[in-house]
Parts: structure tokens; C-alpha cells; sequence
């Protein structure tokens, strides 16, 4: 029988189900298990932690996750691979190693840790060196939010994770890996694909791209016949099963819930997609367009047929920068007249805003129930709608600005229109805003560093 | 005939700084001729006058009977840097799916296309 190699998606953000790493190890065989914790901003919040303990900075649910699968990991040599290093990889191996002290397998357990994202430490040299970092949004050079920077690293490919592979480790960490060459790494190492195999590469960074987000492909979040997607409670996560060419099919455990076919399938692959044509990463340019799907069973859906070319000579690189405050606020208006309450409400607070002077850049309202997630094309509300929710943020450098609109929305409810409610959590909370500036750097700055601990 | 796009097609969006993409796809394969040529770049783009900024982009995927739009200065800055509650354009998705579509009674009709409640 020919090799295959079943990767199996375990977690698709920071914060996603506790269970899923476990049930992927315990639910059938499965070589690998992938498990994504980052998203854009999460980089800044992880960065704010190690300044405050410099053994932080690392997603620290993913110890968690180890712990539940490490019998899996030293006794059946499933192998795992996690973004979840942050800007602090070394921590989470010394974490994870300490966690196999602890349940006795120390001996048995090898973790490889992917370094030399971080440019932070190096952004004047970069800079100096006439590295703009420009946004690739609007243009703007780096410099000119320098002293706001919170965090600056670059998306980084498989290789590292493949030479950590095939130096023995069985638990590689990452830092700011693409979510994607999670996947596509450990189909590299074990078929020995070429870093020039362009089709082969974009086939595994499209089966990356179908497991990055957990269940969001096994049938959760799908819009598709929701109504009669079975048994969600119990919902399995996707499992990529590839083979040497590239071709792969995506299927779950047995006996578990959702659902996996090709609308599912399909609806995670537009997920987040910008020019279906050219998907850029760090190995390979993806196309989509070339994507093949088809069913292959009940909940087996094989993908087939991808095409790739050669990457550019750029990283993207994501930087996270202070960008002043804001906070949001909520009361809620009960039937009669809830939205023409809501609506007076919206007035009257921002008449007091104006009239105590504050500097806002931005202040938005919504009516939740009635306009917040369709804006206009949702239309006018029923006269007779039982309750609508007032939402209300806003934005601004000023601190103590944000500080005082929260102060102003409280009082409403003793002294602005009739039958509110909903304002049992208090006063809204400031929020310092850590905006993201997208860049690009020559490929040939950053060198990303493998070590294997055991 | 008027038809629902939300009875011809299902969907999903999400984000990149602040655009929000929408990927439409065909519930059924004989729909996506219609849908591709229904929906253009300028009815989308007329659809959403007023909830963004910027341009619409158009992308078509057949092998995956999918559309995929792209939404420039949708999201009121995007991010964190937004106030919505639907920041990271999750379900923009689904008011695209409010359209309704005027296709030829003839057409309509062979593609076995659901007709609008009136």
C-alpha cells in the first residue's frame, strides 16, 4: 500500500475547544497533529506578557493541549506541531519539557523550537539599513509609528519545521510560522518533497489552508444545510490524509459529529481568501483557482489537482503598534417603541459628548437586532420589535477622552429615555488599541535558527 | 423572474485589515453560469453603497462554482482599530446573500431556479 500521511487539525486559534487535541489522538490513527494558536494580534498580547515575566509570551493553553495528548506523542509517535512558541519559543519547549518531567517521559520526548522571526530586537538595524518596512496597505515607512511598536515578526515556511522533523524532534514550536506550513511541513519531511516542487508544496499549503481553522471545515460555522449538520456537540475536527503527489482527502474520526463534505470543504477554502490566483506564502504562490474537489465517501472529501510557482523573494512580516484607545458600550430598550427609545438615546449621549468637549477621532453606533451586522440592507425595524440593543464606541488618542465617554453612559439609564436595561457588567472598559502593520523584508534578513531538546 | 441569492448560493467572509471578503458559492453547479454572470463587480459594488469605502474586487473560482469578492474599507478600519461589532467581517457574507437577482423567466426556469416569494 502506498504511503499516507494523515495530519489532523487540533486547534484553530488561541482560545479554540480544550477537548479537540485530545479527541484527534484518542479518536483513530493519525501521524501528526497541527495546532494553530495565532492570529494577528495575538503576537502583541504575547509580547506584552514577556516584558511583564520574560518567561512568558508563549499560548499557554497549549501545555494544556500536551498534557492531553503526550501518552499519544511517546508511546504511538504521533508528532505534533504548534505555532504556539509566540515571540517566546524557547519558554514553551522549556515549559513543555518541564511537563514531561513531571509525568515521567522526559527521556522519551524530543522538541525542536523554531527561532529568528522576531525582528524586533532588530528593527533600527533593519531600518538603518534601508529596510523601509513600508505598510503594505498605505504605503507609510515604518518609521513613522517606530516608537509605537509592540511586536514585528516575520511569517517564516516549512523549512524549519522540516529540518527539526528529520533531526528526531516529535514536538516542534514555532513562533510566527504561517498557519498554513504547519500542515504543509510534515507532508514535505515525510514525502520528501523538493523546495522546488511547486504543485506538490501548494497542495500542502491548500490542505494547511482546509485544517487552519479547526472545525470550520468538519461543519461548524457552515452556513450549508446547518439546519441538518449532525450532532455538533460532539463535532469532529478535520484530518487531512495526503499522498506523495499531493492529492488529499479531508475527513474526520468516525462516531464523531459535523460534517464534511464538498460544500464544506469549499466554504473554508474561501475563507479568508483574497486573489484566489496568487496565495503567497513563504514556500510556494498557491493558486485556487486550480483547486479540484469531490466527494470520496460519506464525510470524505478528496482535493485534487492544485497548482503553484515559484515564491517571491519577500516575507510579510506583521508588526503590532499602539494606536490610541477606545471602548464600547451597550444598554438595552424594551418594547414599546424599543428602537425610537434606542434611537434617543444615541442622541442624547452624543449631544453630552459634544458639549463636554471631547475629542473623538471616530464614534460609531449600532442598533444590535436591528442594523449591526446588514447596516441599511436590513431596512426599518418592526414597529412592535421587543428589544434593540444601543451599541456605542468610540476612538481616540486621548485617554482620559475614552475614560470620561464611559462615564456617560450609565446615567442614562436614570436619566434618558424609558425602559432600559442591560447594564449589569458596568461601566465599559478603556482599551489601549494595538493596531497591525502589515510589511514586507527581503527573504535574505531573516534566518530562521532550529534547535532539538530533549 | 426574481430570484433570492440566498436560495441560489451559500457563503462565508472574513477579514484582511479592512476588507472583508465574501466568497459566494453555487448550491448547486448548473446556478453558477447565472450567479457569475448576475452578480458583476458593479451590482456588488451597488449593493453594499454606503457600508464601504473603497473598490470591489471580483474574483471567479469554477472549479469550485464560487465567486470570491473582495470588500475595500469594509470593516471601519478593521481589526482592533474597529468599532463594529462584526469587526472582523464574519457574517458580511450573509447581506450579500439579500440580493435578488432578475434573471430571464427562460433561464430561470431551465436551471430550475426557485422563484422569489412575493
Amino acid at each position: 500500500m502506498t504511503k499516507k500521511i494523515r495530519v489532523a487539525s487540533g486547534q484553530g486559534f488561541w482560545g479554540d475547544w480544550l477537548e479537540a487535541p485530545r479527541r484527534q489522538v484518542e479518536g483513530g490513527p493519525v501521524d501528526y497533529l497541527m495546532l494553530d494558536y495565532l492570529a494577528e494580534v495575538t503576537m502583541s498580547i504575547l509580547q506584552k506578557q514577556k516584558e511583564r515575566d520574560p518567561n512568558m509570551g508563549y499560548a499557554r493553553d497549549f501545555i494544556g493541549a500536551m498534557e492531553s495528548v503526550m501518552t499519544a506523542v511517546t508511546e504511538r509517535g504521533v508528532k505534533v506541531i504548534a505555532n504556539a512558541g509566540g515571540v517566546n519559543p524557547p519558554a514553551c519547549a522549556d515549559a513543555i519539557l518541564a511537563l514531561a518531567d513531571k509525568l515521567g517521559v522526559r527521556g522519551k520526548l524530543k522538541v525542536g523550537v523554531v527561532t529568528g522571526d522576531d525582528l524586533l530586537p532588530r528593527l533600527d538595524e533593519l531600518i538603518a539599513s534601508g529596510h523601509a518596512l513600508s505598510n503594505m496597505d498605505t504605503g507609510e515607512p515604518l518609521s513613522t509609528v517606530r516608537d509605537r511598536v509592540l511586536s514585528a515578526n516575520a511569517y517564516i515556511g516549512s523549512t524549519p519545521i522540516v529540518q527539526a522533523l528529520s533531526q528526531g524532534a516529535q514536538v516542534v514550536i514555532t513562533g510566527r510560522s504561517t498557519d498554513t506550513a504547519l500542515t504543509m511541513a510534515p507532508l514535505r519531511y515525510e514525502f520528501g518533497w523538493k523546495a522546488d516542487d511547486w504543485n506538490r508544496l501548494a497542495a500542502g499549503i491548500i490542505a494547511g489552508h482546509i485544517l487552519e481553522c479547526g472545525a470550520q471545515s468538519s461543519g461548524g460555522n457552515c452556513l450549508y444545510d446547518w439546519q441538518n449538520i449532525p450532532d455538533l456537540a460532539d463535532v469532529g475536527y478535520p484530518i487531512a490524509e495526503a499522498s506523495e503527489d499531493g492529492t488529499f482527502v479531508i475527513y474526520k474520526h468516525p462516531n464523531t459529529g459535523g460534517r464534511i463534505n464538498v460544500p464544506s470543504v469549499t466554504e473554508q477554502l474561501v475563507y479568508e481568501m483574497g486573489d484566489p490566483h496568487t496565495y503567497i506564502t513563504p514556500d510556494v504562490v498557491a493558486d485556487f483557482t486550480s483547486i479540484r474537489v469531490s466527494t470520496d465517501g460519506e464525510n470524505r472529501v478528496k482535493v485534487h489537482g492544485i497548482v503553484g510557482r515559484e515564491a517571491t523573494d519577500k516575507l510579510k512580516v506583521s508588526i503590532a503598534y499602539r494606536s490610541g484607545f477606545k471602548a464600547v458600550g451597550t444598554l438595552v430598550y424594551s418594547w414599546p417603541d424599543a428602537m425610537p427609545k434606542a434611537e434617543l438615546a444615541d442622541r442624547v449621549l452624543r449631544e453630552r459628548l459634544e458639549r463636554l468637549g471631547l475629542k473623538f477621532d471616530h464614534i460609531l453606533t449600532e442598533f444590535v437586532g436591528v442594523n449591526s451586522t446588514h447596516g441599511p440592507l436590513a431596512g426599518s425595524p418592526a414597529r412592535d420589535i421587543p428589544e434593540v440593543q444601543f451599541r456605542i464606541g468610540v476612538r481616540s488618542n486621548s485617554r482620559t477622552d475614552v475614560e470620561r465617554f464611559t462615564r456617560e453612559l450609565a446615567p442614562l439609564v436614570l436619566n434618558g429615555p424609558p425602559s432600559v436595561t442591560g447594564f449589569a457588567g458596568g461601566r465599559p472598559k478603556v482599551e489601549e488599541i494595538v493596531a497591525y502593520w502589515p510589511a514586507l523584508v527581503d527573504k535574505t534578513v531573516v534566518t530562521p535558527q532550529v534547535e532539538v531538546r530533549s | 423572474m426574481k430570484v433570492r441569492l440566498v436560495d441560489l448560493a451559500h457563503t462565508r467572509s472574513g477579514d484582511k485589515g479592512d476588507t472583508a471578503n465574501v466568497g459566494v458559492i453555487a448550491l448547486r453547479p448548473e446556478w453558477y453560469p447565472v450567479i457569475s454572470a448576475q452578480l458583476t463587480r458593479e451590482r456588488v459594488a451597488a449593493h453594499f453603497k454606503g457600508m464601504i469605502d473603497g473598490d470591489v474586487e471580483r474574483f471567479e473560482l469554477p472549479n469550485l462554482n464560487a465567486l470570491n469578492f473582495l470588500l475595500h474599507g469594509a470593516l471601519d478600519g478593521g481589526g482592533t482599530l474597529s468599532l463594529k461589532t462584526d469587526a472582523q467581517g464574519k457574517v458580511y457574507s450573509t447581506a450579500l446573500l439579500r440580493m435578488v437577482l432578475d434573471v430571464p423567466d427562460a433561464e430561470a426556469k431551465a436551471a430550475g431556479m426557485p422563484e422569489a416569494p412575493r
